[in-house]
């Protein structure tokens, strides 16, 4: 008889597929069904972020950062801001501190709300990824009083916020996060406890505390893997050393404990935001510098100086003090930081940023391997995965 | 003679038309109601355009997709590509022919019915495979490999449960079935019997949780990734109609077919038929509700609870069955 060597079946899953999160090319060698290798393929969004922000004045440059995790956009915003704060040697006011924290809160309970039933989408529950959109909905809004607009907000700027929450938003924030934990609570009810689910996430991608480290793991996926790390604790910017809050650990580090862990994370944020609320005091929004924050358009009306300070502040922006630093926040999905490398002039001399997802698509070849084919979709879902970001 | 056999023709098409064209509007229903159920579940509005309560919809969709092109891949195998959707929605079609609607309202009253609605229904699978093989793609074809397996692995309890039925019934005739139920539904002395059979019809139809064949995360829309226009109505239409094949299946084995829920004053007089309807719509509705709450399993989970799990509990509950049958002497005839 003749000798017949099996050979394995290689698949090309995305950039068109309904499980790739957005462009993700997943070259996949399956033998049977199970995954003998994966290999993602990245840049089909590359959109030269890094490079074009070269180009543009400090300010300019801040809408970009709402195009990278076009899902959680303010907390990008938020690390480049304080990067150009810290080349500026400002210090921002307390009531913008307070204010990008409550923000940068939200757009982690966005992300998070995002993230879990698309999960759960990936392993099959199409439910909770329309419940959950009701509810990022209403946040949105919140997102749209401020800044005027839904995802782009441009509302963390280098020496503050744009301007001031509009009055009652502390009402109405303090309303609205009453009722969020209900909703937490019924999409556990439908997933947490679910058999299916446990069977589909439990013992699935499992990332030890060690890999976690050397792959560059940050934010919900290095915590669910037991290590407590969390910039907001570690070295806290903004407000963050004005509140208390826990930090959730998982403790073998597969996709169910990832998932834990980001609905921990939402409580969490709720009640850091509930606490800045009660500690949030009327005053300046952003640094009182004409030189780095545009005047008020009263102001404009009536002082030639501010005028001439509005002119200079939109056409050459402002001009940075030499030097070089990295800031990073704990953005939704791990560690989002901003090196950035000023030459003295009114545009950034370099700027590169460290995606977190980026670090996370990495591992993602170890992960799968022995797994069958539908565990890649899991995980995937789990390791939070926004190719805005990865592919800048 | 001539006269007599055309007149006999004649009927038989028109009893074939008489089932099979309300099968095929209560698949366009059915289609509308799990949409408009799912959105209710998802806090949606669902289909409410085309029609009163968007109640055209379906038909609206149906017409969409049959006047588009119909794509067939250059490299499929093109005959085998044309017919599987042909066999598919053939097969659940011709299950209907001994489902008793009503007593006496059946096509063909044949006294193997049970036997010829699982051959009917197992012969499914070939569409599937077909469908999977002549479209030359991986997708389909994985999608139609784990079809097979979960076809066959769920008809083999389906077959246990089927076996316990007949035991208390002591024939294979479909009436006969039903009027055994006269006394108590088989879902009562057979609750274990009815989830099981419950569940490997979601499986047997390839209904969440049970959708692996075409699991849209992980293999696009399974063995039907190829198909276009006609040939994916087809599809559509097969699966919908062997879903309420299945239905109506559960109610004919367990519910109690056309008979009243009691046999008393305000509940006798309704017709059977509608009793019927309105038990097949409840078991819609529970695969429906399945949907919209669970997620999906994995394939090797989906093999381990079939065989691991499902056969030998079937396996006993047959003989557990026969055994109590034979010690009280209840067995029939």
């Amino acid at each position: 008889m003749k000798e017949v060597e099996l050979n394995t079946t290689t698949i090309n899953f995305g950039p068109q597929h309904p499980a790739a999160h957005g462009v993700l090319r997943l070259v996949v060698e399956l033998e049977g069904e199970v995954v003998k290798r994966a290999e993602p393929h990245i840049g089909l969004l590359h959109r030269g972020t890094e490079k074009l922000i070269e180009y543009k004045t400090y300010l300019q440059a801040v809408p970009y950062f709402d195009r990278l995790d076009y899902v959680s956009p303010m907390c990008q915003e938020h690390a480049f801001a304080l990067a150009t704060e810290n080349l500026l040697n400002i210090e921002v006011p307390q009531r913008a501190k307070f204010i990008r924290v409550i923000f940068a809160e939200v757009t982690r309970i966005l992300n998070h709300l995002l993230n879990i039933p698309a999960y759960a989408a990936d392993i099959g529950a199409v439910t909770p990824f329309l419940w959950c959109f009701e509810e990022r909905e209403k946040l949105l809004e919140f997102h749209e009083a401020v800044s005027g607009a839904r995802f782009h907000a441009a509302y963390f700027r280098p020496g503050g916020v744009h301007q001031d929450m509009p009055e009652g938003m502390e009402e109405k924030l303090f309303e609205h996060f009453k009722t969020l934990p209900k909703f937490i609570d019924d999409l556990e009810d439908l997933l947490t406890n679910n058999r299916i689910l446990r069977q589909r996430s439990v013992d699935i991608g499992i990332i030890s505390k060690k890999e976690a480290i050397e792959w560059g793991c940050s934010g919900p996926v290095l915590r669910s893997s037991g290590v407590a790390w969390d910039l907001r604790r570690s070295q806290p910017y903004d407000a963050y050393d004005q509140v208390e809050f826990d930090i959730p650990v998982g403790k073998k580090g597969d996709c169910f404990d990832r998932y834990l862990v980001r609905i921990e994370e939402m409580r969490q944020s709720i009640s850091i935001i509930n606490q800045c609320l009660n500690k949030i005091k009327p005053g300046a929004i952003s640094v009182e510098d004409n030189k780095i924050t545009p005047p008020k358009r009263n102001q404009m009306k009536k002082s030639m100086e501010a005028l001439i300070h509005h002119f200079k502040l939109f056409t050459e922006g402002y001009r940075v003090p030499e030097g070089q630093t990295y800031a990073a926040v704990e953005a939704p999905k791990g560690e989002f930081g901003v090196f950035l490398v000023s030459d003295g002039s009114s545009k950034p001399y370099r700027c590169k940023i460290r995606a977190p997802g980026f670090a996370h698509l990495q591992i993602l070849d170890n992960l799968s391997k022995g797994h069958l084919m539908a565990d890649i979709a899991a995980i995937l879902g789990s390791l939070d995965i926004v190719f805005g970001e990865i592919d800048r | 003679m001539t006269y007599d056999i055309i007149i006999t023709g004649l009927i038989i098409v028109a009893q074939i038309f008489a089932v099979v064209v309300p099968v095929l509007i209560s698949v366009a229903f059915l289609v509308y109601a799990e949409r408009k159920v799912l959105a209710l579940i998802q806090l949606r509005r669902g289909p409410n355009i085309v029609g009163p309560f968007g109640i055209l919809q379906s038909f609206a969709d149906a017409l969409k997709l049959i006047t588009k092109e119909n794509i067939i891949p250059s490299g499929s195998n093109k005959i085998v590509f044309i017919l599987a959707p042909i066999i598919t929605m053939v097969l659940s079609l011709a299950g209907w022919a001994v489902i008793p609607f009503a007593p006496g309202w059946v096509v063909s009253d044949i006294n193997v019915g049970i036997m010829y609605l699982f051959a009917v229904s197992s012969l499914g699978v070939y569409g599937v495979i077909m469908a999977g093989w002549a479209s030359n793609s991986q997708y389909p074809f994985l999608g139609a490999l784990r079809s097979a397996a979960q076809m066959v692995s769920y008809e083999v309890s389906i077959g246990f449960v089927i076996i316990t039925v007949l035991l208390c019934v002591g024939s294979l005739n479909l009436s006969k079935i039903v009027l055994a139920q006269q006394t108590v539904w088989f879902a009562i002395p057979l609750l274990p019997m009815f989830i099981i059979f419950f569940i490997s019809a979601l499986a047997e139809t390839n209904r969440l949780p049970f959708d692996l064949p075409e699991d849209e995360s992980t293999l696009v829309a399974g063995f039907f990734t190829e198909y276009s226009s006609a040939s994916f109505v087809l599809f559509f239409l097969g699966e919908y109609a062997s879903m309420i094949l299945m239905s109506s299946m559960t109610v004919i084995l367990f519910l109690g077919g056309w008979l009243p829920p009691f046999d008393v004053y305000p509940f006798n007089v309704v017709p059977g038929v509608i009793w019927f309807t309105v038990k097949v719509i409840f078991i819609l509705f529970l695969f429906i509700w399945v949907r919209g709450t669970f997620p999906r399993y994995r394939y090797d989970q989906l093999m381990r609870l079939g065989w691991k799990v499902f056969l030998p509990f079937s396996l006993f509950w047959v003989v557990a069955t026969s055994g109590f049958l034979v010690y009280f002497e209840m067995l029939p005839n």
